[in-house]
């Protein structure tokens, strides 16, 4: 009970002083506003990020091309040989006759030439799109394959796939480490600030020592105080986050730059980012008081 | 009944500096004292070691049977309470009423509501500022700013007051005004121990005179005066 009623007394007084240092509360909620809506920009940035290199990846595929002569019963022991490889995620079969409309279709030049050809004569491969599960083995998979008998060849956009699989990998690095920066970046300058604002309150503190306070009770309400200032602080940057992605998602249609790099759609996405700044805030604040009123108890 | 004992009391700061030698005092219970001496005679440090700011170098100081020099720093609180301190600057909150600065220290220790407001206002009435309960400190005069501070010192019916210069910044009319209030609350049965520069008052009063120079008990009269060959 008593403990009850000290926290009860130290939640009003978070939210009084908060209210009657406002000027000084004001410096530290301005400044985990304006890092979190950068914070926020980085993880809308790395999380989309994220996600088009996923769809992307997910579009790697490995072309097994069928030796011409191979008969139905190579075709599945091909397909029994392939499905024994770890890596590989999902195989699908594209006849030679599929391969020969899909071409008609495209172009009348094809049709023309290939119009004039009957069944036996087509002298395209039947195929196998190989997806595989970890893009990064990707060549090494491909080679397996294609020391099966009767693979005449493989193709799975050697070197491009390579490149962009490590392009990604640099850019997914990067942007986690500024998002983790940033954090940290923020948390200091929040434990500065917070400390400037206690500063002008050492003797407020001093007293509570002397009538004899616990030190538990002389730090709950600056506490409370970092939790309302990191609260306050992070309702900016959501606003932002909400309102921002979701026009962006708009005006954009949801793909930037080509039809290639597709967003993540907003809802429930910028709530998700919003619960992340929120916590990072409210930690961040409660985390700076603690740290910074320590500096004044003798503990 | 010896209520604080220090026992060969030696304290040396980081700096090097020797404030207090080999210092033997006894104090009984409900005595009333007043600790006098030059600056730098080591009055302040003997003090903030009976309040527990400072530890002792060397040597134990008892306060009702604790010792005060070993309690370690999250467990000071525990003495905090069992004592008042008065400061020469008040150390009022500006922000808090007269009544709010005195119940603020009964919050702390989360009692009860109505028990903080019945302590609180016999507090503030003890000490004659029932008028002014409702005031800010920047509203009092400095003698009413000392008798709010007074209240929140002996709110906790504490068994020891301790006043730093309590009398400091005030005028002598108002620092006799200040000391009766302190002969009040001795009568009530608190031990009461005055740090001053105030020969006047000391002379007045006639109680017990502690007098230190360069960090050395120098003489302890039973009821004395300031002694005016002293050098103050």
């Amino acid at each position: 009970m008593r403990n009850f009623r000290i926290l009860a007394r130290n939640v009003r007084d978070g939210f009084k002083n908060v209210f009657r240092n406002f000027s000084l509360a004001f410096a530290s909620i301005s400044c985990i506003t304006v890092t979190l809506v950068i914070v926020a920009a980085s993880i809308v940035g790395s999380w989309n990020v994220q996600n088009f290199t996923k769809l992307i990846r997910d579009d790697f595929t490995i072309v097994v091309f069928v030796q011409n002569k191979a008969t139905e019963e190579d075709l599945t022991k091909i397909k029994s040989e392939i499905e024994t490889i770890k890596n590989v995620e999902s195989i699908d079969f594209k006849s030679k006759k599929e391969v020969m409309d899909e071409m008609k279709k495209s172009s009348q030049t094809f049709n023309n030439v290939m119009s004039s050809w009957d069944e036996t004569e087509n002298p395209l491969d039947d195929t196998y799109q190989v997806r595989v599960k970890n893009d990064e083995k990707i060549s090494e998979t491909a080679d397996r394959i294609k020391k099966i008998e009767n693979v005449e060849s493989v193709k799975y956009g050697e070197g491009m796939v390579e490149s962009m699989v490590s392009i990604f990998k640099i850019i997914r690095y990067i942007l986690i480490i500024m998002v983790v920066g940033l954090i940290v970046v923020t948390a200091f300058l929040i434990v500065n600030t917070i400390k400037i604002t206690i500063f002008s309150r050492q003797e407020e503190i001093e007293i509570k020592r002397l009538v004899g306070a616990s030190n538990m009770s002389i730090k709950q309400p600056f506490i409370i105080e970092g939790l309302i200032i990191g609260t306050l602080g992070s309702i900016i940057p959501i606003i932002i986050t909400i309102y921002g992605y979701s026009i962006l998602y708009e005006k954009t249609g949801g793909k930037i730059f080509s039809q290639f790099i597709k967003l993540v759609k907003p809802f429930p996405f910028s709530l998700y980012v919003s619960g992340i700044l929120l916590l990072i805030g409210v930690i961040v604040g409660m985390y700076g008081s603690s740290k910074a009123v320590r500096k004044y108890l003798k503990i | 009944m010896e209520f604080i004992k220090m026992t060969n009391v030696e304290k040396v700061y980081k700096t090097g500096v020797t404030a207090i030698y080999g210092l033997n005092l006894h104090i009984k219970k409900g005595d009333f004292a007043f600790i006098i001496g030059a600056s730098g005679s080591g009055k302040s440090t003997l003090i903030k070691m009976l309040y527990r700011e400072e530890r002792p170098s060397k040597g134990e100081i008892l306060i009702g049977g604790v010792n005060v020099g070993k309690l370690r720093n999250r467990k000071v609180y525990k003495l905090r309470r069992k004592l008042g301190i008065v400061f020469q600057d008040f150390k009022l909150l500006p922000k808090l009423t007269v009544f709010e600065n005195v119940a603020f220290a009964l919050e702390m220790y989360g009692l009860p509501k109505s028990e903080i407001r019945q302590k609180t206002l016999k507090a503030i009435e003890l000490v004659g500022l029932k008028e002014k309960a409702k005031s800010y400190p920047h509203q009092l005069s400095g003698g009413e700013q000392q008798r709010v501070s007074i209240a929140r010192a002996i709110v906790n019916s504490p068994k020891l007051l301790i006043c730093d210069e309590p009398t400091g910044n005030l005028d002598p009319d108002t620092s006799m005004e200040i000391m009766k209030v302190l002969e009040v609350i001795n009568n009530l049965g608190t031990t009461i121990i005055v740090v001053t520069h105030d020969r006047d008052i000391v002379n007045k009063l006639k109680k017990r005179v502690i007098l230190l120079d360069k960090g050395r008990l120098k003489k302890d009269y039973e009821k004395g005066t300031y002694d005016k060959n002293e050098k103050l």
